[in-house]
């Protein structure tokens, strides 16, 4: 087990470098959710409620990290490297695990701007919203690196990670909107962190067949 | 081979007269619904219908994970025809309760119906199945990918049920049920018989479906080796 | 509309796809005939024994026929 989470360390690290040094998706990330942001201002009309601006917060945060899951598996496309992974002598959920583990990291930074920018433009954000970002997160992360990886297979890639994607997400946005606007937000925080589990569980165990014959 | 494919003139048979068992006994015997009047008689073809829809999305999620654990040749192609009559009995499901929801409610289409706003996130879901299947080449790495993706599929239901039961206490707080109150049992028995009906229908077209399919296999198969 | 004109619609519209579905079916069948026959064309001319063409050509007319 711990050859297994040295193997998941060693990838991540491998892809947060790879990050540092061509910075090619968390800036990307960072202008896309703030210009989300400025769009939606202008979308609502003035006297929309707050809860509608809460709304749009998460569709900023799911296009987002749309967008950074169409890049997650940019290096290995290009210099074919997933085949140079698949060889490696490590367990294939293990590059999963470290993809989705950049994903998060990557997503997570975007978001450390896209917050403030929230509270700024539009209001304050209470706990519950943080939470269900924070734990929206892992969801997002586990079942898109899966899809990213299946996109990746088929002929239309940047196309069809928003079609496999975005019907998978609706429990997310439902759970992540409740937690923001709903008077207890607990329960729908208890449901996210549900989706989290379960697709985390079937996803880690279904990758070895997304990538392998 | 030649016992399974005896079984869909059997199926085709028994859907037949199953269909125009359920039409009589929805037409001629059940009495009219005191609440909603005629348009009640959607009932027993619409969620029927849906429950074959689900039947179909589980053979196919079931046949997907044996591909995924065994490999028996054909689980691949049979979970993919299973996936397609889901898709057209859940695509019934949404014109049949579309129309229902207009005749009760007075709109064509009701957020707070949940069967409803559940089959549209599954239609969705399952078209894309089909727009991976037919952007990826043919072969083992597409049927592992289909594979994995109708396994989300089922796990997908009763999650996605849940988030739109949770979304309906915020968007909707006021609750209310399409199927009304307890069921009499002159009309569960219809109700069972039309869903027999239903069932044994998908069952006969699923084997035609894949017994076309299997033809078209073997004919490829057969023309590579004769050119 | 009238409610029972809503029913009628709701039961045509079942009625409508599973024939549509039957048509398909049916195109998909009558492909295949062409397919088996081009097949049958090509077997022959790749085995042009006398015996076996004349024996395979009413055998292609029984394909034909079902």
């Amino acid at each position: 087990m711990s050859g297994y989470l040295r193997d998941v360390a060693l990838l991540t690290r491998k892809d947060v470098l790879l990050e540092l040094r061509a910075r090619d998706a968390v800036p990307a990330l960072l202008l896309f959710v703030v210009s989300a942001l400025v769009v939606f201002h202008f979308a609502l009309p003035a006297d929309a409620a707050e809860l509608a601006a809460k709304g749009m917060l998460w569709v900023a945060i799911l296009f987002t990290a749309l967008l950074g899951l169409g890049r997650a598996f940019q290096a290995e496309r290009q210099q074919s490297m997933l085949d140079g992974l698949l060889l490696a002598p490590c367990d294939r959920s293990a590059i999963w695990l470290a993809k989705t583990l950049a994903t998060i990291v990557f997503l997570g930074v975007a978001e450390l701007v896209a917050l403030p920018a929230f509270a700024l433009f539009f209001s304050a954000l209470d706990w519950e919203t943080v939470a269900g970002i924070a734990l929206a997160n892992l969801g997002i992360c586990a079942v898109g690196t899966l899809v990213a990886a299946m996109a990746l297979a088929s002929r239309a890639r940047e196309l069809l990670l928003p079609l496999l994607f975005l019907p998978l997400a609706i429990p997310i946005v439902v759970g992540g909107v409740g937690a923001s606007v709903a008077d207890d937000g607990g329960r729908y925080l208890g449901f996210l962190a549900l989706y989290d589990a379960v697709f985390a569980i079937i996803s880690w165990a279904s990758f070895e067949y997304v990538v392998t014959e | 081979m030649w016992s399974r494919n005896n079984a869909v003139p059997a199926l085709a048979a028994a859907a037949g007269l199953l269909v125009c068992a359920s039409i009589a006994l929805i037409f001629f015997w059940i009495p009219e619904d005191a609440d909603q009047g005629i348009s009640q008689k959607i009932f027993y073809f619409h969620v029927p219908i849906a429950l074959t829809a689900y039947a179909c999305f589980g053979w196919g999620a079931l046949k997907a994970f044996l591909h995924l654990w065994r490999r028996p040749p054909g689980a691949d192609l049979e979970s993919y025809v299973a996936i397609h009559q889901g898709v057209i009995f859940g695509a019934l499901t949404l014109i049949t309760g579309s129309i229902w929801a207009r005749a009760s409610w007075g709109v064509w289409w009701a957020w707070s119906s949940e069967q409803l706003v559940l089959f549209l996130v599954l239609f969705l879901f399952y078209s894309a199945y089909f727009m991976l299947r037919f952007s990826v080449e043919p072969g083992p790495a597409r049927a592992n990918l289909c594979a994995v993706y109708a396994l989300f599929g089922v796990v997908l239901i009763p999650i996605s049920f849940l988030a739109i039961r949770l979304a309906n206490d915020f968007i909707h707080p006021t609750v209310f049920t399409s199927q009304g109150p307890q069921m009499a049992g002159s009309m569960f028995f219809t109700f069972c018989v039309a869903w027999a009906a239903i069932l044994t229908l998908a069952a006969a077209l699923y084997h035609i479906e894949l017994a076309g399919k299997r033809l078209d296999v073997s004919l490829r198969e057969l023309r590579e080796r004769l050119a | 509309m009238t409610q029972g004109q809503y029913l009628a619609a709701a039961y045509l519209v079942v009625f409508a796809v599973v024939l549509a579905y039957m048509l398909i079916i049916g195109l998909k069948l009558v492909r295949l005939q062409r397919e088996v026959g081009q097949i049958a064309r090509l077997a022959a001319e790749r085995d042009p024994a006398p015996e076996a063409g004349t024996e395979r050509a009413p055998e292609r007319q029984e394909i034909g026929v079902g």
